[in-house]
């Protein structure tokens, strides 16, 4: 029976280790190594090339504005969802989670619906020369739209479980609602609300389908690091492609690596 | 109201709501209804001849062929994989674990190209592939290993806590009655996780469905073969084509709520069944 137990042990170490070593550290391995197959200079020209810092430049941009403004909504919907009781409860938080369902194609589409050439509000927007669609606003709104829900289902759980006892103490005593947030519920919330936003994060950088959908890929302008990859690769630049690519490699490292301690921290703090 | 300022101790209720209730309309139920609105402007007969032509129909096909195949093969390396991190210790235990998170944190664009060098007929992989007999790119396989890649967190992410509170008695309690292996697999411990493996399937099956960026560069995106149905509405907004894009849309948007609403059922009934 120990043998045995012992040979299946081996057996299912091996696949698992077999399939995560195939499919997960052989396509990030590529990367890395595809990039520098031309050597440094070619390397260092890629990343320094005036377009790809242009691209770089609007990823940073849509993802701080999406983590920004998904944080302060999510900490709001946590707020409205967890300390009061209302009707369509459960109907705003299947709202909240839509995107996960929804193909980031559909959701690109939705905005070139309503602001784009055939929307409803496009004789408004031509009226005041506002550009949504094909500029950065549309990249910014699909960015938000795919990450929204991220940082409310992060500390939404958290917040259902730990109740509302303290919250009501310090309203009894008459702090006010930014105050009971910010010295009572904020600290508890801490690590699931960091580890809501560097999630976030990651997708707005990383959006690739909605962001095509309503960017156009105009170069210098409307281009994210992810589209530039695609224009890249779809050129035959296969070193270049990947070694914009690694830009985003290396920021996905960091992510995971950061998403890892604060997982640890919030382990250790709340044993 | 005065009976809600009663049971309401803590402020915040108007503000919070209101912020949550606006930025919803703006970034989500206007746009999205703006979609419904505009798919009844081609009419019905226009509608039913965009949405299921033949060249579409196939798409849909290939898209929930091959997201079928891709949560089943990830239900099965899910169970084994979440069953060996929680359940055995071996060196580099942290790094695997933080591996199974790359796919949330790699750009599906940057996963797309680097499986598709991989499993390219020169590729690492696809070498041995193609020289068994097996067209790993360009074909619904590759279709399908790219949704493994970006599949697999979901169905890890969701078996692995619940068996991490699983309590061990159970099985040594099944041990001492004599019953087997197999047996204590089936009975003790899928019983356990079969809920949390249906939501981990459903979850990488819809994101299978509407997955895109991972897909097109190792689909080979050939009409009637390999090309899927997001890919689909790309080009119908690439020829302008409006309504044929809206039309295709609306079916996927129905089919992902139906699985979401079906794995709810089955979810409801299986925690009855259980009781």
């Amino acid at each position: 029976m120990n043998k045995k137990s012992h040979f299946v042990k081996c057996l299912l170490l091996f696949v698992s280790l077999a399939f995560v070593f195939v499919m997960l550290v052989l396509p990030l391995a590529v990367v890395l190594i595809k990039c520098l197959e031309e050597g440094w200079v070619t390397y260092r020209s890629t990343i320094t090339d005036y377009y790809t810092q242009k691209a770089l430049g609007l990823t940073l941009t849509a993802t701080i504005i999406a983590t920004v403004l998904n944080t302060i909504f999510g900490l709001f919907a946590a707020w409205a969802i967890t300390k009061f009781n209302f009707r369509f409860k459960n109907a705003l938080t299947t709202i909240i989670d839509l995107p996960f369902a929804i193909s980031p194609i559909i959701a690109g589409l939705i905005f070139i619906m309503t602001f784009g050439r055939i929307g409803f509000l496009h004789p408004f927007l031509q009226a005041h020369h506002i550009k949504i669609v094909f500029a950065t606003p549309g990249i910014v709104l699909a960015t938000l739209f795919v990450t929204f829900p991220f940082v409310a289902r992060e500390i939404i759980p958290l917040m259902n479980s730990q109740g509302n006892e303290e919250e009501e103490a310090a309203a009894m005593m008459g702090a006010n609602g930014f105050t009971i947030f910010f010295k009572v519920t904020l600290p508890k919330i801490k690590w699931a609300l960091i580890y809501g936003i560097i999630l976030c994060a990651a997708r707005a950088m990383g959006e690739f389908g909605a962001v095509s959908v309503v960017s156009g890929s105009i170069r210098g302008k409307t281009n994210t690091l992810p589209l530039h990859v695609e224009i890249l690769y779809n050129e035959f630049k296969a070193t270049e492609a990947f070694g914009v690519a690694s830009i985003l490699v290396i920021m996905a490292i960091v992510i995971l690596i950061l998403r890892n301690i604060i997982e640890y921290r919030s382990r250790r703090e709340s044993e | 109201m005065a009976r809600w300022k009663k049971t309401k101790v803590i402020p915040g209720f108007g503000l919070s709501m209101g912020v949550v209730l606006l930025y919803l309309s703006l970034i989500v139920i206007i746009p999205l209804a703006t979609v419904f609105v505009k798919s009844f402007d081609s009419g019905l007969s226009g509608f039913m001849k965009a949405a299921f032509s033949q060249r579409v129909v196939a798409g849909y096909k290939v898209s929930l062929l091959c997201s079928f195949i891709a949560a089943s093969v990830n239900s099965i390396f899910g169970i084994i994989i979440s069953w060996v991190l929680v359940r055995y210790d071996f060196p580099c235990k942290r790094i695997i674990d933080g591996f199974i998170d790359l796919p949330f944190a790699l750009p599906t664009a940057v996963a797309g190209i680097s499986l598709t060098t991989l499993f390219a007929k020169n590729g690492w992989i696809g070498q041995f592939l193609y020289s068994i007999g097996i067209q790993s790119i360009h074909s619904k396989f590759g279709i399908s290993m790219a949704l493994v890649f970006i599949g697999i967190p979901f169905v890890v992410r969701t078996i692995q806590p619940v068996l991490e509170d699983l309590d061990i008695q159970y099985e040594e309690a099944a041990i001492m009655l004599g019953a087997d292996r197999i047996q204590i697999f089936f009975r003790v411990i899928v019983p356990e996780i079969f809920p949390a493996l249906l939501t981990g399937f459903a979850l990488a099956f819809a994101r299978g469905l509407g997955e895109y960026g991972s897909v097109i560069f190792i689909a080979g995106n050939q009409p009637m073969k390999t090309e899927i149905a997001p890919l689909l509405i790309m080009s119908k907004l690439g020829e302008y084509d409006y309504s044929g894009a809206t039309a295709i849309a609306i079916v996927m948007l129905f089919a992902s709520f139906m699985i979401l609403l079906l794995i709810n059922i089955l979810q409801a009934l299986f925690s009855k069944f259980s009781k």
